[in-house]
């Protein structure tokens, strides 16, 4: 097993989306489940949105936005070659995910603190 | 799994795939809508609560969510662990069933 | 470059270990040359392969400094790290001995894939027309300069983890078939290539085509093959 084969773009966009993948498939039971009890109440949906006012809570939300966005982005890349037959463009298609994850993660920082 | 039912996962996985972009991004978006005007739990619920079109919304989000995770985490499981075969995919199925449903009840709890 | 490499090569099977050779640096000189050096001056058990060594046949390549590679057309030069060279088998083929691999299940996978031309039905015996710029000809094309070398199958991931999948050359070969309008297995191959380990597995890795020696894209055959095996399990034609 050598790494040195697998230093490539293309490869750190395979483990970033598998990573990333991985880390929200054992998050969405966890945010769907916090919600849906939250929600039984307005008052506890109130408690529930504070709590996330913590510091702490917040930087774990960027993290999964920034995952999210990240997926999302690797995704698209995907559907790209897989649908549309990129090959040239695939340098271009690994950076513009990485931009447009970055892009969003930074926006939603921005915009919770 | 034959060829046939590998195929057809496949192509689920691409569906669900593009359903959650979009979802994703009217997901976000609004979510950051709704922490730079500062809503409130009320305000949130006053704009859902029977509210139809934001009841299909989630409920098409949570079930492509689910479906998506589970094809995921089957092929990780198979790649990655020893762990594959009809028991394993039971499995799967069984935690995305209950992943659609944590979700459906969350959608529910926003309209009702 | 004059001085000395030092070479660090695999010997025994499955167990063995990495054994130092010292090797005269020439100013021109392939990793093939460096084997045969040792082969022929140092020591005659070292067991490699290698036949055109002129990059057409495919049986030369090796794991140099842990990038598959064929050795043949490969300059020292553009691969040693400050004058060294670590040389073992390719990855994900069993070891017989040394340098060589056992290719045999590769190839069989180039069966199992559908890789053998059947003439289509009433193909008659005159040579068929082929426009050199029809779409179908040009994703052949871009295809069929493949030499079997296992370049690609040794480095990817899906071929360590899922050890049914058929790989990149198997597939890529049947891609440049299925292009072939002569010939008339397209339905039967399209079942052989598809779902795991087929077509399905395949993650877009890219490393078949970065390192390919020959610049072919398996990652671009593969999706090509994605949509046709799609396209026709949505017909019902699976
Ligand atoms: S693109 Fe597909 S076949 Fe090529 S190395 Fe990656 S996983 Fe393997
Ligand atoms: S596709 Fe390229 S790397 Fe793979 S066997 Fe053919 S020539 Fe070698
Ligand atoms: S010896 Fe034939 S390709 Fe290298």
């Amino acid at each position: 097993m050598s790494w040195r084969s697998r230093n490539h773009p293309n490869y750190w966009a395979f483990a970033l989306h598998r990573l990333s993948g991985l880390l929200l498939a054992l998050f969405l039971p966890l945010h769907f489940w916090a919600l849906g009890t939250a929600i039984e109440g307005e008052a506890r949906l109130a408690g529930f949105l504070r709590w996330s006012d913590e510091p702490l809570v917040k930087l774990a939300e960027v993290g999964l936005v920034v995952l999210l966005a990240a997926h999302l982005a690797g995704g698209l890349r995907l559907l790209a070659i897989e649908f549309l037959g990129w090959r040239r463009w695939q340098k271009t298609a690994v950076a513009l995910s990485a931009g447009a994850s970055f892009a969003v993660g930074l926006a939603f920082l921005l915009s919770v603190f | 799994m034959g060829a046939r039912g590998e195929t057809w996962l496949w192509l689920l996985q691409r569906a669900t795939a593009v359903v959650l972009a979009f979802a994703v991004l009217v997901h976000l978006a609004t979510l950051i809508y709704a922490v730079r005007h500062g809503l409130s739990a009320a305000a949130i619920l006053a704009r859902t609560e029977g509210n139809v079109a934001w009841l299909g919304f989630y409920l098409l989000f949570a079930t492509a969510a689910a479906l998506h995770a589970g094809v995921g985490l089957r092929t990780v499981l198979r790649e990655m662990t020893p762990w594959r075969g009809a028991a394993a995919d039971l499995l799967v199925l069984l935690l995305a069933a209950l992943v659609a449903a944590a979700g459906w009840r969350a959608a529910f709890g926003l309209f009702a | 470059m004059t001085g000395t490499l030092r070479v660090s090569v695999w010997r025994g099977a499955a167990a063995g270990r990495l054994v130092e050779y010292e090797v005269p640096a020439q100013e021109s000189q392939t990793v093939l040359d460096v084997v045969s050096h040792i082969q022929r001056h140092l020591d005659p058990t070292l067991s490699y392969r290698f036949a055109c060594r002129v990059g057409m046949c495919g049986s030369c390549a090796m794991s140099v400094n842990g990038v598959p590679r064929w050795t043949c057309r490969t300059h020292v030069r553009r691969v040693a790290r400050d004058g060294r060279l670590e040389l073992r088998p390719l990855a994900n083929l069993p070891v017989i001995k040394d340098l060589a691999v056992e290719m045999g299940e590769f190839f069989a996978k180039w069966t199992r894939a559908g890789g053998a031309f059947v003439p289509a039905p009433g193909l008659g015996p005159d040579f068929a027309r082929v426009a050199p710029d029809a779409p179908a000809r040009q994703a052949a094309s871009a295809g069929i300069e493949c030499i079997g070398c296992g370049v690609c199958y040794a480095a990817c991931d899906v071929v360590r983890w899922n050890e049914e999948f058929l790989g990149p050359a198997a597939l890529n070969r049947a891609w440049t078939l299925l292009n072939d309008v002569r010939d008339g297995a397209g339905a039967a191959r399209l079942g052989a290539v598809a779902g795991d380990a087929g077509c399905h597995a395949c993650h877009s890795q890219q490393s078949c085509a970065l390192h390919c020696p020959k610049h072919l894209d398996p990652t671009a055959a593969i999706a090509g093959l994605k949509r046709a095996t799609a396209m026709a399990a949505l017909r019902g034609a699976l």
